[in-house]
C-alpha cells in the first residue's frame, strides 16, 4: 500500500471514528430517551429522528457548510466548538450529525424492543432510575451495537458532506470516497478502484459484525 | 407478630379513569403469609405493584411501617429495597445463572457477596448450573432463579405474583418449600398472589378474596375456608364463578 493510499485510509478511519464516537456518545442516550421516556412532543422528535435518518447526506454537508462559512455571522464570532471549513474537524461535524439520528433511531427501536416487564423486575429488585436505563441498555447492547455499525456504515461511505465541507483537499481533508471521485475523474482508474476495494472491504467488515452480532450467519 | 408492616388506607388506583382497585383498609402483618385469591383481572397484581412501589396510588395511601407511600410521596430507594417480587414470567436478565442472582446484590454495591450468591442458588438447587445462559433454562428453573435471585437479598417482604403457575409438581413443591422456610426461618412477610386455592391454603395464614378491585374477605385460612362470611368467598372456594 502506498504512503498516499495509506494516508487516506488511515485519514477516514480517524474522520469517521471520531464522528462515530461523538454521534454514539450523544445518540445512545437519547434513543434510550425516547425509547423509555413519554412526554410531550415525543412523537415529533420521533418523527424528526425518523426523517433525520433518510436525510441526504449532501444537504446536511451543504448546512454544515453554511454554518461555518464566512458568510455565517456565527463564524465571526470565533466560537470554539465551530471548525475552519475545509479541515478534517469540519468533516467530523458533518458525519457526526449524519450519523447522530441513524444511532439514536436504532438504539430507540432496540430498546423499546426489551420487554417492559424488565423495567419492572430491575426496579422491583431495587435498582435506581439510572440503574434501570443501564439495565435495559445492556438487555439491548445487541441492537445499540447494531445502531453504531449502522451509524459508521452510513458515514464511512459517504461523499457528498465530506467533499463540501471538506474540499478533498491532498494530505489534509482527501479521505476515500472523495479520492475515488478525483481518480475517477482523472482516468486514474487502478488507483480508484484500488480506493474502492478498501472502502468496500471496510463496509465488508462493518456489515459481517452487524450480522454476527443479529445472530444471523452469513450462509442464511 | 401483629405489627403491621403494610398499611392500607382509602386506597384507589385507576387507569384512564377506570378503577382496577379500591381498598379502604387492609392491614398485612410483619413476618407472616399472606394469600391473595381471586378470578382474573380482579386487580390482584396491580396491587402486588403497589406494595412493591413499582406504580404510584392514585389516591389513598400505603404505609410500610413507618413510611407513606401516595399519588405525591414517592418511598426513598433505601425502603424500595427492602421489597422485591418475583413475577408470574422469572424475567432473567440475558447473562449467566450467576450474574442473574448476583444482579440485585450489585445494585446495592455487595459486588462480592459471592458466598450469599451460591448460597441462594444452593437453596433452589440450581448451583450446578451456575455458569449457564439464564435464558437457556427451562420454565421451572428459570423461575427457581428468580425466586434465588429475590431471597439472596434477604427482603423484609417478598412479593410473589402467580409464581408457580404453569409449572410442574416437583417445581411447584420446591418453590413452595422455600419461600415456606424464607417465612419461617427469616420472619419474611410474604404477600402472594394466586388463582390456586390450594396454595393458599398450603401456604398462607391469611386469605384475601379480591374482586373487581375490591377485597370481599379478609380471613385467616381456616375461616376463609371452613367458615366463609360472604357468599361470594363460599362461592370461590367452591370452584363456582363469582365475576
Amino acid at each position: 500500500m502506498s504512503n498516499e493510499l495509506l494516508e487516506i485510509v488511515l485519514l477516514s478511519l480517524r474522520v469517521s471514528g471520531v464522528a462515530l464516537l461523538i454521534s454514539s456518545l450523544t445518540g445512545i442516550p437519547v434513543g434510550a430517551f425516547l425509547g423509555l421516556r413519554r412526554f410531550t412532543g415525543r412523537r415529533l422528535l420521533v418523527a424528526l429522528m425518523y426523517t433525520g435518518m433518510g436525510f441526504p447526506p449532501v444537504v446536511i454537508g451543504l448546512f454544515v457548510y453554511l454554518l461555518l462559512s464566512n458568510s455565517n455571522p456565527l463564524s465571526r464570532l470565533d466560537l470554539p466548538f465551530l471548525p475552519a471549513l475545509f479541515t478534517p474537524e469540519a468533516m467530523i461535524l458533518a458525519q457526526s450529525i449524519i450519523a447522530f439520528p441513524l444511532v439514536a433511531g436504532f438504539s430507540m427501536a432496540a430498546v423499546m424492543a426489551v420487554d417492559p416487564q424488565v423495567r419492572l423486575q430491575v426496579r422491583s429488585l431495587g435498582a435506581t432510575e439510572r440503574q434501570t436505563v443501564l439495565a435495559i441498555l445492556s438487555e439491548a447492547r445487541l441492537g445499540v451495537l447494531v445502531s453504531v455499525i449502522a451509524g459508521f456504515g452510513g458515514i464511512i461511505s459517504e461523499v457528498g458532506a465530506v467533499m463540501l465541507v471538506g474540499g478533498n483537499i491532498a494530505g489534509r481533508t482527501r479521505v476515500l470516497t472523495t479520492a475515488i471521485v478525483l481518480e475517477t475523474r482523472k482516468g486514474n482508474f487502478e488507483m480508484a478502484l484500488a480506493l474502492g476495494f478498501v472502502l468496500l472491504g471496510l463496509a465488508f467488515i462493518a456489515n459481517l459484525v452487524m450480522l454476527r452480532l443479529q445472530g444471523r450467519s452469513i450462509e442464511e | 407478630m401483629n405489627t403491621p408492616v403494610y398499611r392500607i388506607r382509602q386506597l384507589l388506583k385507576a387507569y384512564n379513569g377506570r378503577r382496577v382497585l379500591q381498598i379502604e383498609h387492609l392491614d398485612i402483618q410483619r413476618g407472616e403469609a399472606f394469600a391473595i385469591v381471586g378470578p382474573s383481572g380482579a386487580g390482584k397484581s396491580t396491587l402486588l405493584r403497589l406494595l412493591n412501589f413499582l406504580e404510584l396510588p392514585t389516591a389513598g395511601k400505603i404505609y410500610f411501617e413507618a413510611t407513606e407511600f401516595s399519588a405525591t410521596q414517592e418511598v426513598p430507594v433505601e425502603i424500595r429495597r427492602r421489597v422485591t417480587t418475583v413475577f408470574q414470567r422469572p424475567m432473567l436478565l440475558n447473562r449467566s445463572v450467576w450474574a442473574n442472582v448476583h444482579y440485585g446484590l450489585g445494585l446495592r454495591g455487595q459486588h462480592n457477596a459471592t458466598e450469599r450468591t451460591l448460597a441462594a442458588l444452593e437453596k433452589v438447587g440450581l448451583d450446578s448450573l451456575k455458569h449457564q445462559p439464564a435464558r437457556t433454562l427451562s420454565g421451572g428453573e428459570a423461575q427457581r432463579v428468580a425466586l434465588a435471585r429475590a431471597m439472596v437479598l434477604e427482603p423484609d417482604v417478598l412479593l410473589l405474583d402467580e409464581p408457580t403457575a404453569n409449572l410442574d409438581p416437583y417445581n411447584i413443591s420446591l418453590i413452595e418449600k422455600t419461600v415456606q422456610g424464607l417465612n419461617h426461618e427469616h420472619n419474611t412477610s410474604l404477600v402472594f398472589v394466586t388463582h390456586n386455592i390450594f396454595q393458599a391454603r398450603r401456604l398462607a395464614q391469611r386469605v384475601a378474596l379480591l374482586l373487581d378491585g375490591q377485597i370481599i374477605e379478609v380471613a385467616s385460612v381456616e375461616d376463609f375456608f371452613e367458615n366463609p362470611r360472604d357468599p361470594r368467598t363460599a362461592a370461590f372456594v367452591n370452584g363456582e364463578t363469582v365475576y
